[in-house]
C-alpha cells in the first residue's frame, strides 16, 4: 500500500477560516478487495472534502485488440472485462454480433443463456456483498457469501470447464450443452440458496453495527442517479425503477415472472440490500427457466467460423449485475470489426465516487466504494 | 530469596504465562473463527493443529528485523515492550485460589485497572515513531479508544469493590456472594464490552485493522516485534477474562476446593471464546461511533450499575 502525503496546504474553507488540508493518496493496491483503484483524497481532519478516483491501472487496450481479432476470437476477451461476470460480457457482445449479422439464436440456447446469466448475477452479488462485508470487518459474512459463490463456480466448471472466464456464450448460441445431473444440482442449489440468503440477511444486514456503518453513507438521490448515468443496483437503490430485463426486455425474459427490488434511501445499505434481494429473484428466474427450457439445438445453424457481417453498426445492451452493459460494434464488412466499444456500467457508476464520498470520513470512503461495486477489468478495459 | 530474585522469577513467570496464553490464544482464535466460518482451521501441524502457532513463531523469529529508515529507531524498538509489559504486570494481582494471588496487594483492583492502561502509551508511540501518516493516525485513535473505555470499565469494577468494601483482590474473593452475579450483571456487560475495546479487539479494532483501508499502527513492525504486539493483545484478553470470571462471575468461589479452580479456569476460557465469537460476528465500528458508544452508552450504564449497588449496600 502506498500512502503518501501529496501536499499539505492551507486553504480557505467554506466558513471563511483557514484550514490545513491534507491531500492523501490511497494507493492503487490496497487490501480492500475491489482491485486496483487509486483515490486522491483531500482531507479536512477526518472529513473527506474531495475524492478523486484515478483509474487506468488495469487498462489492457481490449477495445483496440478487438480491432485485430475475428468476431469469434473476441469472445474470450470479453470474459476478461468484467471478470466477476464473464457470462454477461459474453452475452452482450454476442447479442451485438447477432444483431449485426442477423443471426437467430435457437430457443434452448436463449434459455441456457438466461440461466447462466442469472447464476452469474448471484455469484457476482455474492462477491459484492462479501467484499463490502470484508471492508467493514465482517469476515464471516465474506466467507459465507463466497461459499455460495463457490457452489455456483463449481457448477460453471462442470458446464464449460472454467471457473472464472467462461467463454461460454458464443455468437449464435452457447458452446456446450448441460451435462448429466447438472440441472438437478442447480435446482438443489436454488433451494438451499434461499436459506443461505436468509441467514446472510440476519447475520449481516440485521446487525446493528452494519446498519451504523452502511445506513446514511453515500446517499444518492434519484435525480442524481439518473443525471449521472448510474444503472443497476446503484440506481435501483435510490428508487429508480429501471431494469433492462423488464423495461427494455430482451431474449426470453418476458416469459418469466419476477420482481425488481428497489431501495428508497439511496444509501450503501439500500444498495447492498437490493443486491441481496436480486439474488432471490434470480433464483426464481432460474427455476422457471429450468422448467420451461425446451430441447433443441444450442447453436444456430449455418453460423460460419469466420463471421463476416455486412457493413454497418449495432448496439445492444443487457442488464448485468453492475448495471446496463452495452456493446457497440461497427463493421466494415471484413471478418474483423472496425471498432468495438464497451459501455461499462462500473465505469459510469464509479464516476459517482466524488459525489458520494464528500462529507464523509475516510472509513466511509471504503464503504462507498464497495457499495458502487466496481470491477476494474470493466472500468479500465 | 531476596525480593529481587522473587521479582525476577515472577517477571519471567508472568512473561511465560502470557506467551503460552498467546500461543493457545492464537490457536483458539484460528479454530474458533474457522468453525464460525464453516472451515476447520489448522489441523496439520501437530494434533488438532496445536503446534501451528509454534511453527508460526519460529518463522517470525527467523525474519529480518526491519526498521523503517525514517522511523525513530529507539522509540520504534521500545514501543512493543511498553505495550507488553504493563499487561504482564496487570496479571500479577489476579487471585487464582482462595487466599492466594501472585501479588497480594491491598490496592490490587486499582493496580489492575491502572497499570495495563500504560500500554496505551506504547500504542501511541509505536504509531508515532513509525513516521507513517496512517500509522500515526492509527496510533492516536488506538490511544484515544483505550483511554475512553477506561471509564466504563473502572466504574463497573468499582461496583464490585463497593459491594466487597475492599480493594484487595484476595479479600474481594473472600467476601464474594452468589447474589452478586445478578446484582452486577449490568456491570459485567459493561466490563466485558469495555475490555474488548481496551485490547483493540473485535468490533473495536479500527486502530489495527485500519489496514482495511490503510496501514495500522503496527504496520511497520515485522517478525518478532509484531508478535510481541499480538502477544500483548492475547495477554490482555486472557487477563480481562480471568478478572471478569473471578470478580463478576464468582471464579473459584463457585465450587469448593480444586473443583473451584477448575470451574474458574473454565469460566475464563468461556469468556475468551465469547470475545472471539464477538469479533468474528460483528463488523467494525467507525471511530466516531466507537467514542459515542463509550461515552454515551457504556458510561451511563456503568453509572446506573453503581447507583443500583449504592442503593443495595445499606441493606448488607
Amino acid at each position: 500500500m502506498s500512502i503518501e502525503i501529496e501536499s499539505r496546504e492551507c486553504v480557505v474553507d467554506s466558513g471563511g477560516g483557514q484550514v490545513e488540508e491534507l491531500v492523501v493518496n490511497v494507493g492503487p493496491s490496497h487490501p480492500s478487495t475491489h482491485g486496483v483503484c487509486r483515490v486522491i483524497v483531500h482531507l479536512d481532519g477526518e472529513i473527506v472534502t474531495k475524492a478523486e478516483p484515478v483509474i487506468g491501472y488495469l487498462h489492457r487496450g481490449i477495445e483496440k485488440i478487438c480491432e485485430n481479432r475475428t468476431y469469434n476470437q473476441i469472445v474470450p476477451l470479453t470474459d476478461r472485462l468484467d471478470y466477476v461476470g464473464s457470462m454477461y460480457a459474453n452475452w452482450a457482445y454476442c447479442r451485438a454480433v447477432e444483431r449485426l449479422a442477423a443471426i437467430r439464436v435457437p430457443e434452448r440456447a436463449e434459455y441456457l443463456r438466461v440461466i447462466v446469466c442469472e447464476m452469474q448475477r448471484i455469484a457476482s452479488h455474492m462477491m459484492a456483498i462479501g467484499s463490502s462485508a470484508a471492508d467493514t470487518g465482517a469476515f464471516t459474512m465474506f466467507i459465507y457469501a463466497f461459499d455460495e459463490r463457490e457452489r455456483l463456480v463449481e457448477l460453471f466448471e462442470e458446464l464449460c470447464g472454467a471457473r472464472l472466464t467462461y467463454n461460454y456464450v458464443r455468437p449464435g448460441g452457447v458452446s456446450f450443452d448441460v451435462p448429466e445431473g447438472w440441472t438437478d444440482t442447480l435446482r438443489a442449489f436454488t433451494k438451499a440458496h434461499r436459506t443461505a440468503l436468509d441467514e446472510m440477511d440476519k447475520l449481516f444486514f440485521g446487525n446493528v453495527i452494519t446498519r451504523q456503518r452502511l445506513k446514511g453513507v453515500g446517499v444518492l438521490s434519484a435525480e442524481d442517479a439518473v443525471g449521472w448515468g448510474a444503472s443497476g443496483p446503484v440506481a435501483r437503490g435510490s428508487g429508480v425503477n429501471w431494469d433492462l430485463r423488464k423495461h427494455d426486455t430482451y431474449s426470453v425474459y418476458p416469459r418469466f415472472d419476477f420482481d425488481v427490488p428497489t431501495g428508497s434511501n439511496g444509501d450503501a445499505y439500500d444498495r447492498a440490500r437490493v443486491r441481496l434481494f436480486e439474488c432471490y429473484e434470480s433464483c426464481r428466474i432460474i427455476e422457471q427457466a429450468l422448467e420451461q427450457m425446451p430441447e433443441g439445438r444450442i447453436k444456430a445453424e449455418g453460423v460460419p467460423r469466420l463471421i463476416q457481417p455486412r457493413p454497418g453498426e449495432a448496439y445492444d445492451h443487457i442488464e448485468s449485475a453492475r448495471g446496463s452493459l452495452g456493446v457497440y460494434i461497427v463493421s466494415d464488412g471484413s471478418p474483423r470489426p472496425y471498432r468495438v466499444k464497451f459501455r461499462s456500467p462500473a465505469f459510469c457508476n464509479l464516476a459517482l465516487l466524488p459525489l458520494l464520498a464528500e462529507g464523509h470520513t475516510l472509513s466511509d470512503l471504503v464503504v462507498v466504494l464497495g457499495s458502487l461495486d466496481p470491477v476494474f477489468g470493466e472500468v479500465d478495459r | 530469596m531476596s525480593t529481587f530474585l522473587w521479582g525476577a522469577f515472577f517477571g519471567v513467570a508472568a512473561g511465560l504465562v502470557i506467551a503460552i496464553g498467546a500461543l493457545f490464544g492464537v490457536w483458539g482464535e484460528r479454530k474458533v473463527s474457522a468453525r464460525i466460518q464453516m472451515r476447520i482451521g489448522p489441523n496439520t501441524a501437530g494434533p488438532f493443529g496445536l503446534l501451528q502457532t509454534l511453527a508460526d513463531t519460529v518463522k517470525l523469529v527467523l525474519k529480518e528485523d526491519v526498521t523503517p529508515v525514517r522511523a525513530d529507531a529507539g522509540v520504534f524498538k521500545f514501543a512493543p515492550f511498553l505495550v507488553f509489559t504493563p499487561i504482564a504486570m496487570g496479571m500479577a494481582v489476579i487471585p487464582f485460589a482462595r487466599g492466594w494471588a501472585p501479588l497480594d496487594s491491598s490496592v490490587g483492583m486499582l493496580f489492575y485497572l491502572a497499570v495495563p492502561s500504560l500500554s496505551a502509551i506504547g500504542t501511541l508511540i509505536g504509531g508515532w515513531s513509525s513516521r507513517n501518516t496512517f500509522a500515526t493516525i492509527g496510533g492516536i485513535r488506538g490511544a484515544a479508544q483505550m483511554v475512553s473505555y477506561e471509564l466504563p470499565r473502572t466504574l463497573s469494577v468499582l461496583s464490585v469493590v463497593l459491594l466487597a468494601g475492599t480493594m484487595r483482590p484476595v479479600a474481594v474473593m473472600d467476601a464474594w456472594q452468589w447474589w452478586w452475579i445478578p446484582l452486577t450483571l449490568l456491570g459485567f456487560l459493561v466490563y466485558f464490552i469495555s475490555s474488548i475495546a481496551e485490547v483493540n479487539r473485535g468490533p473495536f479494532d479500527l486502530p489495527e485493522a485500519e489496514s482495511e483501508l490503510v496501514a495500522g499502527y503496527f504496520a511497520d513492525y515485522t517478525g518478532i516485534r509484531w508478535a510481541i504486539f499480538m502477544m500483548s493483545e492475547y495477554g490482555g484478553v486472557v487477563a480481562a477474562s480471568l478478572f471478569g470470571a473471578a470478580f463478576f462471575l464468582g471464579g473459584f468461589r463457585l465450587l469448593p476446593g480444586v473443583l473451584g479452580i477448575v470451574a474458574y479456569l473454565l469460566l475464563a476460557v468461556l469468556l475468551i471464546v465469547a470475545m472471539m465469537w464477538v469479533k468474528w460476528t460483528f463488523p467494525r465500528m467507525r471511530p466516531d461511533q466507537l467514542m459515542t458508544t463509550a461515552w454515551k452508552v457504556l458510561t451511563p450504564m456503568a453509572l446506573v450499575q453503581l447507583a443500583i449497588v449504592g442503593v443495595v449496600i445499606p441493606w448488607l
